[in-house]
């Protein structure tokens, strides 16, 4: 057997069996080998919850984009989608990894993923709607990756290292994300009449999730000089998509914010009707056979 | 025969330079600059390594590679860590990487965009040609067009040559 080969056999080879391919997907630790205690002076309790809201917001956004593969127009957007999804799994994996450490209870990424219930989930509302069509699809992925930037590349700046170092190389992600939306907004909006009408109608239907993306919350008050305030992202979020509505011919929706339920909303663990459907399909693997590794 | 208390750093970092990586077999952790340290803990053999993308799938086959390859060399119970900062960006490509890409007829990447220490806005690009003319790593010319922004791996775009007509990938700069 030459050394390609048994590389090869190597990788079907379940010697050491970690193989978890569905989930937990057998990697070692993302955070392995990375300093991971808590910075003197920040609260270990916020910082879990801020990592853990950050990482529920790619976790869930990434399980809808999945939902998506083999329904894409062409395939060059199923490799983009597929992409795109993988690259957030990845900033899930790390921002559920850290909390986990920061949270100091031994739950990991996976216990965090797959075992806890839809109200501890602190992810925002846009990460759980179900896209109707392409044209919602690029544009919540427009949102999405512009308000997420913006908030990345502050937190590179972050004084919890390990946050800056997951934000620096996820900003660089979120770049070319938002670039590929953008584009794709501008080709439907400055499109025909059809494709216009569809792309201003998707804006219309997402505009009453954007107001909660930019809502002062508890758990960032928390943690001065580690997280952003959500409110500062607001300027340069407005300024992008004034931008791109510009290039693609398209109005800023005046739809007003969808309402919280007694002041609360995906922040504070409360969701849309559309979030226990996702959630249950991305847990229940899990759930049917906690023990199962393949 | 090298035993744990006299490992010999220099030796398993030849080792550790010449692994494939698996989504780009044509290069070497080395040459994919995605190898940051071989260091030498309480005898055994300690390699970092960087990941590409946040959701590199291929790290665990790297580090079960990197085990495998100095377990063969005699260098047991190597321990592979990651480390995520400063964050991998495509310009640790070495210049023998670009070549052997381009010879697998892939467009190796440009200069990155400028990152640290500014933390401005990240310019918008509204336009689906690459930031730079790519030239096709087939015929050399420049009249080239994307195709699809993603590939087969994040790191990837297509491209195609309106001169040959072929179509390529592109390693994207990050």
């Amino acid at each position: 057997m030459t050394d390609d080969e048994f590389t090869a056999y190597r990788a079907l080879a379940d010697e050491t069996g970690d193989h978890r391919w569905a989930f937990g997907t057998g990697f070692t630790d993302p955070l392995e080998g990375i300093g991971t205690s808590v910075p003197d002076g920040v609260s270990a309790a916020a910082l879990a919850a801020y990592c853990l809201m950050l990482g529920d917001d790619a976790l869930i956004y990434s399980h809808r984009l999945q939902q998506w593969m083999t329904r894409l127009p062409e395939l060059e957007e199923e490799t983009a989608i597929a992409n795109i999804a993988l690259d957030l799994l990845g900033q899930a994996r790390m921002l559920l990894a850290r909390g986990g450490r920061a949270e100091g209870a031994g739950r990991g990424e996976d216990q965090l993923a797959f075992f806890r219930p839809e109200h501890e989930f602190r992810n925002v509302r846009l990460a759980e709607h179900a896209d109707a069509d392409f044209a919602q699809l690029a544009g919540r992925l427009l949102i999405f990756s512009t308000w997420r930037l913006a908030l990345f590349t502050r937190l590179q700046d972050s004084a919890d290292p390990v946050l800056a170092a997951i934000a620096a190389k996820g900003a660089k992600e979120l770049a070319y994300h938002r670039d590929y939306a953008a584009q794709w907004v501008v080709r439907l909006g400055d499109g025909t009449e059809l494709s216009r009408t569809r792309m201003q109608a998707a804006l219309v239907t997402l505009w009453p999730l954007v107001d909660e993306l930019f809502r002062t919350d508890a758990v960032a008050g928390d943690l001065p000089g580690v997280a952003a305030d959500p409110a500062g992202l607001r300027a340069e979020f407005d300024s992008v998509l004034a931008a791109v509505l510009a290039a693609a011919t398209l109005d800023r929706p005046g739809t007003a914010p969808m309402a919280q339920v007694a002041g609360k909303s995906g922040r504070d663990g409360v969701h849309t009707e559309a979030f226990g459907y996702v959630l249950a399909e991305l847990q229940s693997v899990a759930r049917a056979d906690p023990d199962a590794t393949w | 025969m090298v035993t744990a208390m006299t490992a010999d750093v220099p030796a398993a970092r030849q080792i550790a330079e010449a692994v494939a990586d698996p989504e780009l077999p044509m290069l070497t952790l080395a040459d994919l600059g995605i190898l940051r340290d071989v260091t030498s803990e309480n005898g055994h053999i300690v390699v970092t390594i960087t990941p590409t993308y946040s959701g590199c799938p291929a790290l665990r086959e790297i580090a079960r590679d990197l085990q495998f390859r100095l377990s063969q060399a005699g260098f047991a119970g190597a321990a592979v860590r990651t480390q995520i900062a400063p964050a991998w960006t495509s310009d640790w490509i070495t210049a023998e990487g670009r070549r052997k890409l381009h010879a697998a007829g892939i467009a190796p990447p440009g200069a990155a965009p400028a990152r640290t220490p500014a933390r401005g806005p990240v310019p918008l690009n509204l336009t689906t040609a690459p930031r730079d003319r790519v030239a096709c790593p087939r015929c050399g010319s420049l009249d080239t067009v994307q195709t699809a922004a993603f590939g087969a791996t994040a790191c990837k775009a297509l491209l195609r040559c309106r001169t040959c007509h072929e179509p390529f990938e592109y390693v994207k700069e990050f």
